[in-house]
């Protein structure tokens, strides 16, 4: 279980003081949770705040009653928090394999690897000795990135919009990605989504704008007001769904 | 063979022992163990220190190891190894020099190695460079490369120096016949103070030959690394320069990247990039699980593998 208490995070420049989380509290413990929101609402910067990538200004990380707020990335990352980037990183050198072993913690065969990518629609011959490098395409970076979060296998998995940078084609078959990892998963999935088939399968959506949640309830509760562009949402949002 | 030299031969031959086919080790200065075959022949040069390396034409599939170890302190040596390659031939050079020097006066040996790679034949040749030991007394390699290549040729040489060398000026140069086709790949690590010049000239004189020089480099602490890359084109020909360095802590790197073209149809691409790890690179590391130091020993093996 996470619980977010009390998270602010504030950018202070010579010329502004800009809050970018404004007292955000939340208790996470569905299988799936969605965040969704316009642009510019803070989902990403909460999602780094949960990794430990960003510190926030003011407030408590506390997972599974442990307060982690004071720890740093690895650490939180050996108590089982994942984080898959919205804009995944390239690696010279370091293969596919190289980096679902390092994600697995473990020396894994070349057939469990595979499993993985597979999971995730890439053919695994063909990209597991692939160079983590320019040479991928956004889409199969993405993939490699989902896969590397289910090699991981954690209590905590976050997704920054993993639907971004997918073509409509694979765009189906991610959603059964997450569908099978809704099935299969021990822990919380926390998923950054514009996209309505992935708020579709989420237990529990919350809204973030200006910083602040907006709305949080069940898909039949908040839904119907971010599709029909009420409910305090901008428009711009609901031009997105 | 004691432990100290099968530790470098090791490192610079990833032998363990005598190695199977042609070889030549040259252990501080002399001649240690020899092996030829039907098709290899190796004869000490008469006027100097050295070997010829004859390769008979159609050689298929065979190799020569002539790794050069050294762990007296204070020894300095030049040596001139020829390496004919004859017509056809489709064989594996593998040759590397490791100094161990506990001493406190210098250790240095300058290879100079001259390739004639006959008509169509096909050459792989590894090189490593590597020096270990505790003493302050230097430990330097100046190994330089002499390339002819024939009509139809092929040759990719991987040149590695990961370790220990204190100071390096390497130089290589090579003129390609029509349709030859050069592939160099060079990887260099160096740390705390050492030094590493790095200068390739490449002549394409024939029609359709091809060069492709990428050098993927780490300097860490204070090291300094130079690498320059001439390509010239005179020919229609189509040739590619890389330097790709990570830079770390206060080292410092110069990448000079220099094409020519001479011909109308000749067509050349240099590429240099310099900078210090990504920090996205390391924070999606950490958030595998690795502390920052770990992070950075696997991008950096990852990038010199």
């Amino acid at each position: 279980m996470l619980e977010l208490k009390n998270i602010s995070f504030e950018v202070n420049t010579p010329e502004q003081q800009k809050g970018i989380l404004k007292d955000i509290n939340l208790t996470i413990d569905e299988r799936f949770v969605a965040i969704t929101g316009p642009n510019g609402g803070g989902k990403s910067t909460l999602a780094k705040v949960i990794a430990g990538i960003i510190k926030p200004t003011t407030g408590r990380i506390i997972l599974d009653g442990e307060d982690i707020t004071d720890l740093d990335i690895t650490e939180r990352a050996k108590r089982g928090v994942s984080f898959a980037f919205q804009q995944p990183v390239r690696f010279k050198g370091l293969t596919v394999r190289d980096l679902i072993t390092m994600a697995a913690g473990k020396p894994i065969n070349v057939s469990e690897a595979c499993s993985f990518l597979s999971e995730v629609g890439l053919c695994a011959k063909d990209y597991i000795n692939r160079e983590v490098n320019a040479s991928l395409s956004g889409g199969e970076l993405k993939r490699i990135e989902i896969a590397m979060i289910m090699a991981r296998g954690t209590k905590l998995s976050v997704f920054d919009e993993p639907e971004a940078g997918i073509d409509l084609w694979s765009f189906g078959n991610l959603i059964q990605v997450f569908e099978k990892m809704h099935e299969k998963i021990n822990g919380s999935i926390m998923i950054i989504s514009h996209q309505e088939r992935i708020l579709n399968i989420a237990d529990r959506i919350i809204v973030l704008a200006g910083g602040r949640v907006e709305a949080e309830g069940t898909r039949d509760e908040v839904l119907p007001h971010l599709l029909s562009g009420t409910g305090g949402v901008c428009s711009v949002l609901a031009d997105k769904l | 063979m004691d432990s100290i030299e099968r530790n470098l031969l090791e490192q610079v031959a990833q032998l363990h022992e005598v190695p199977e086919g042609a070889y030549n080790i040259r252990a501080n200065g002399q001649s240690a163990a020899r092996n030829t075959t039907a098709n290899i022949d190796i004869v000490n040069k008469t006027d100097g220190p050295g070997i010829d390396i004859i390769i008979k034409p159609g050689t298929k599939n065979e190799s020569v190891h002539i790794p050069v170890l050294i762990s007296q302190t204070g020894l300095k040596e030049t040596v001139l190894n020829d390496f004919y390659i004859g017509e056809d031939c489709d064989v594996t050079i593998v040759a590397g020099c490791g100094i161990h020097n506990c001493g406190d006066q210098a250790s240095q040996h300058d290879g100079i190695h001259r390739f004639f790679v006959g008509k169509n034949a096909k050459v792989k040749y590894v090189e490593r460079h590597y020096a270990d030991g505790d003493g302050n007394g230097q430990r330097i390699m100046n190994p330089e490369s002499v390339i002819e290549m024939a009509e139809g040729s092929w040759m990719e040489m991987e040149t590695t120096q990961i370790k220990g060398v204190d100071s390096t000026d390497r130089k290589t140069s090579a003129k390609l016949a029509e349709k030859a086709t050069l592939i160099v790949k060079e990887k260099i690590m160096t740390h705390g103070q050492q030094y590493a010049r790095t200068e390739f000239t490449v002549d394409m004189d024939g029609e359709g030959s091809s060069a492709n020089v990428v050098s993927r480099s780490v300097a860490k602490d204070t090291s300094r690394q130079e690498f320059y890359s001439r390509i010239n084109g005179n020919a229609a020909c189509s040739g590619h320069t890389e330097c790709d360095a990570i830079l770390m802590d206060k080292a410092h790197v110069t990448a000079v990247p220099e094409i020519t073209a001479n011909h109308i149809d000749a067509s050349l691409i240099h590429e240099a990039a310099i900078g210090k790890i990504a920090g996205e690179q390391l924070i999606k590391l950490m958030t595998l699980g690795l502390t920052e130091q770990e992070a950075e020993e696997q991008i950096v093996n990852g990038f010199l593998k």
